[in-house]
């Protein structure tokens, strides 16, 4: 039967548990407009959608009102991958992109409809990889609007780390197709410079006993909004969806999430977990996770937790659980924002450790146990050793 | 040898919206070797000296001076004043999630001697005093505090103390809410350190239970924000039959 707990600290955080007839679903509802390939199915956003009522619009720089026009050299992209896989640059009409799913707001629309080549990524069926796949995207001052599909044949098994640096104005669809029993890790590093604007939706099938990975790590950037969202071809699927993020002084960072049990005794579980520093940090988190009239047996867990590590900051967090039946293995979710806690600075101080030290040491601590996750050893590292410059910065 | 002298101390505490003065002129000298007993009643301010003394930012110190082997303590930030070589043994240790005892004690041993322990003597180090207060080794493991027993986080206190070896050392109500078994290990814990005659320690009770393990040289009856009277251990008999209600009518009318 359902379980549900939510632990709302601090005045920005809301939740809500549903139990809903399929007919009116809040969660499919909650777009101002259906999902469409087409921008133009799409009305210009005013901000007061539901889906973009947290989002500065205004700093989209363009994104979202057919203004921002691409640039030449907008953004280099570069693959390396081990042998065994295929990576291929395709026009817009190979038809493997867009399987994945639909772009479900203007943006996403936008980039599908602005593209003009699409990196396809394959590793075949049965193929285990033992090094990860390597997407570099820099970010070269243009705009640019991108599609890349990662498609993993049956029982094929691969990490994909896909790494964010530079400045851009961005927008991208990313598809990610698993087939039966395929595994797949990816992780997703937004280490943009200041003025970066990205915007991404990302589109997961799970297919039947398949096991789905994605871990979000969003560090820099003006403005970062990216939409993960799964669903599942095949029951026994398992989605876990982790991420992490620093949002620092002026940044807005926004993980918008859908978790679709559209078939039964499939698994997820959310753990989102940020530290905000800074006037004008603005983290945004919304968890969306339906479970389908017919999505018996269902396993699912989201959770967001949030540390504000000064004044100034604002987290909005919203975890949605809408259920239409009864008929499922568990299912909760929890958002808890907090500030940092000055008891627990004292406790460490007076056994000698000095203010920073102290510091770090909560802040790693929070994020630990998110990290150790992640399961990439050299990815770990250079989270923590990351998250340690955040800090610095904040301190110097 | 090591002195903390405490002059005059004045405390002040911000609480619904008014300062109120909880210590009210605190004479008191702890010398390494020595063991003092504050005994009092609740809300005497016996827990106030403890965390004024290790810079808690609760509390304003207004007037008065402390000093360890003539240095300004007052002046010292939390952390210096660890490093000087007080310790505050917590009533409410404080849980710190994500951070393994292991490395907590590593980070703090580190800070306090100035240097890294070294690695193999370290873990060795750690082990042994873990054995001598019952201590189980997947402890190391866990992470500060979080879902400790209320014995187990004293013991987890002791184990500091015995680690970081301050001058002095602050015991605050180290013996509440535990049971006997639990109470004579933590006692044995601060014995031992005791016995190395390096350390002048500092501790504050309400009950005289833990007396009968730890002998003081010294007591104290600690009423109104000051110390009411001072005596040796025959003045802990003397509470054990009396309680405290003399001193509470004497701070009342005073």
């Amino acid at each position: 039967m359902a379980e549900a707990q939510n632990i709302p600290v601090g005045s920005t955080t809301a939740g809500a548990i549903a139990v809903a007839a399929e007919a009116d679903s809040t969660v499919a509802t909650r777009m101002s407009a259906p999902p469409s390939f087409d921008v133009a199915d799409f009305p210009v956003p005013h901000g007061r959608e539901e889906e973009w009522r947290f989002t500065p619009l205004e700093r989209l720089r363009g994104l979202h009102d057919g203004t921002a026009v691409a640039t030449g050299e907008g953004v280099k992209v570069a693959v390396g991958a081990p042998e065994g896989v295929t990576v291929e640059t395709v026009g817009r009409d190979d038809a493997r992109l867009g399987r994945a799913g639909t772009p479900v707001d203007r943006i996403a629309a936008q980039a599908y409809s602005s593209f003009e080549s699409a990196s396809v990524v394959t590793v075949p069926k049965e193929t285990v990889l033992t090094e990860p796949i390597r997407v570099v995207v820099h970010g070269e001052g243009g705009t640019a609007y991108g599609h890349t599909v990662v498609e993993l044949g049956a029982f094929a098994e691969a990490v994909v780390v896909i790494d964010h640096t530079g400045d851009a104005v961005l927008a991208a669809n990313v598809d990610y197709v698993l087939g039966d029993g395929a595994k797949l890790t990816v992780v997703s590093v937004q280490d943009w410079d200041d003025k970066a604007v990205h915007v991404a939706q990302h589109n997961a099938i799970v297919g039947r006993d398949a096991s789905f990975k994605s871990v979000v790590v969003t560090f820099g950037g003006d403005v970062v909004r990216l939409h993960p969202r799964v669903h599942y071809a095949g029951p026994g699927g398992e989605a876990e969806l982790f991420g992490l993020y620093f949002t620092d002084k002026g940044q807005h960072q926004e993980h918008r999430l859908l978790v679709d049990h559209n078939e039964p005794h499939c698994k997820s579980n959310v753990v989102y977990k940020g530290a905000l520093q800074g006037d004008e940090a603005h983290a945004v988190w919304i968890g969306d996770v339906l479970i389908e009239a017919r999505a018996e047996g269902t396993d699912t867990y989201e959770m967001n937790r949030n540390l504000v590590l000064t004044d100034g900051a604002r987290v909005d967090s919203v975890p949605n659980l809408e259920i239409e039946t009864g008929e499922i293995v568990g299912a909760g979710h929890a958002s808890a924002t907090g500030r940092f806690d000055d008891e627990q600075l004292f406790y460490l101080m007076a056994r000698g450790i000095p203010e920073y030290e102290a510091r770090r040491l909560v802040v790693r601590g929070f994020f630990a146990e998110l990290v150790q996750q992640i399961g990439v050893a050299d990815i770990e590292e250079r989270l923590l050793a990351k998250i340690d410059e955040e800090l610095e910065a904040s301190v110097a | 040898m090591a002195t903390l002298e405490i002059r005059d101390l004045h405390v002040t505490v911000e609480a619904d919206n008014a300062t109120k003065e909880i210590l009210k002129g605190v004479d008191l000298t702890v010398k390494q070797g020595e063991t003092h007993a504050i005994m009092g009643p609740n809300g005497s301010g016996k827990s106030t000296l403890a965390y004024s003394l290790a810079g808690h930012p609760k509390y304003t110190i207004t007037g008065g001076t402390v000093t360890l082997d003539g240095e300004d303590v007052l002046e010292m930030s939390v952390d210096e004043r660890a490093r000087a070589g007080l310790f505050l043994a917590m009533q409410y240790p404080v849980e710190v999630p994500g951070v393994s005892v292991s490395n907590f004690l590593r980070t703090s041993a580190t800070a306090v001697r100035g240097e890294a322990p070294k690695l193999r003597t370290w873990v060795k180090e750690v082990k042994e005093a873990m054995e001598r207060l019952s201590m189980d080794p997947s402890f190391a493991e866990r992470n500060v505090n979080e879902g400790f027993s209320g014995g187990e986080k004293k013991r987890h206190e002791i184990l500091q103390l015995e680690l970081l070896k301050p001058k002095v050392a602050i015991l605050d109500e180290t013996d509440s809410g535990l049971d006997v078994d639990a109470l004579r290990v933590v006692s044995e814990g601060v014995n031992r350190v005791r016995e190395t005659g390096e350390v002048g320690t500092l501790l504050i009770t309400h009950y005289t239970r833990i007396l009968r393990y730890i002998k003081p040289d010294h007591v104290h009856v600690f009423a109104n924000g000051r110390i009411a009277e001072s005596g040796g251990p025959e003045l802990a008999d003397k509470l054990e039959n009396e309680g405290y209600e003399a001193y509470v009518k004497g701070g009342a009318s005073a």
